[in-house]
């Protein structure tokens, strides 16, 4: 597969630098890409964000209905990220960011949204559908229960006052097959 | 955009234009309140005809306002959803609170 190619570092040597970009140029999938964004963390970002990997995405051919899936799960990580992540009463006036970092491989998605906020305790509990640690702003702790139904994977870690990292793909054009 | 608010006898029309995410959420619900107390509006109806997105900051405001609205015995109404917030509103659980209808119309004519 093309990615490792993709992904290999090019020497200092220059033919070995030329090989290296004849090889990226024959085996890189013409859709593989790869896009790393900061946004700062405030609520109107949030459109941004999804604005971004969906035009990212793009070039898969995505159906409205993956496209929707991707916006829902890109919107539930990177609202979380600001709301949980950089509480207010904590970061009120701080410059903060989310990081979005996506990467397509063939016909799927990686979507990686970072912050560096005041993280998870217990990862497990805050996964449960219905959990929710701010019910006074009517949030419906739904948010992780979106994204694991409408992404095919999701990984998420965090360490206490070092943030969240959470990690979701998607493969494209496969719900044909299933329906 | 901001969620435009109408009053027809005692239901409160919320039109969400656009996408209902987080920061629409805070609007809708920082108005919707002013709209609520006090007067005499039993029901709302949240219009989704010119809404693109949604995701769980919407089924948090329209949670929030079915427990208004059912305080004063009245009923939530969501007229013109498209396909992708049909599937929010079942993944959720919520269409078991919500009244489906095809318009505004129908909604008032409903009660």
């Amino acid at each position: 597969m093309g990615h490792q190619a993709f992904w290999k570092k090019t020497d200092t040597d220059t033919s070995e630098k030329q090989a290296g970009e004849e090889l990226w140029e024959q085996e890189r999938n013409i859709r593989d890409n790869k896009m790393e964004v900061s946004i700062l963390a405030i609520p109107e970002n949030e459109q941004l964000a999804r604005m971004l990997v969906t035009a990212f995405v793009m070039p898969l051919n995505p159906t409205i209905e993956e496209l929707s899936d991707i916006k829902t799960a890109v919107s539930e990580a990177v609202t979380n990220a600001i709301i949980h992540g950089y509480p207010k009463e904590l970061f009120f006036g701080e410059e903060k960011y989310v990081h979005i970092t996506c990467r397509n491989e063939e016909h799927t998605l990686h979507v990686k949204i970072q912050d560096e906020g005041v993280g998870i305790e217990d990862v497990k509990k805050a996964m449960e559908p219905m959990y929710t640690t701010k019910p006074e702003l009517e949030r419906s702790g739904m948010g992780f229960a979106f994204m694991e139904a409408f992404m095919d994977g999701i990984l998420v870690k965090s360490k206490l006052q070092k943030g969240v990292t959470v990690i979701m793909n998607k493969t494209i054009g496969k719900e044909v097959c299933h329906e | 955009m901001n969620p435009v608010f109408e009053i027809r006898r005692n239901y409160l029309i919320i039109t969400v234009d656009g996408e209902l995410d987080h920061y629409m959420a805070d609007q809708i619900r920082l108005k919707a309140d002013t709209y609520l107390e006090g007067t005499r509006i039993k029901n709302v109806i949240f219009n989704f005809q010119h809404t693109t997105f949604m995701d769980s900051s919407g089924v948090g405001v329209i949670m929030g306002r079915y427990k208004q609205v059912r305080r004063m015995k009245g009923k939530l109404y969501a007229v013109h959803m498209n396909d992708s917030i049909k599937r929010i509103i079942l993944i959720s659980g919520l269409h078991k609170l919500v009244c489906e209808r095809d318009s505004i119309e129908d909604a008032l004519k409903s009660e």
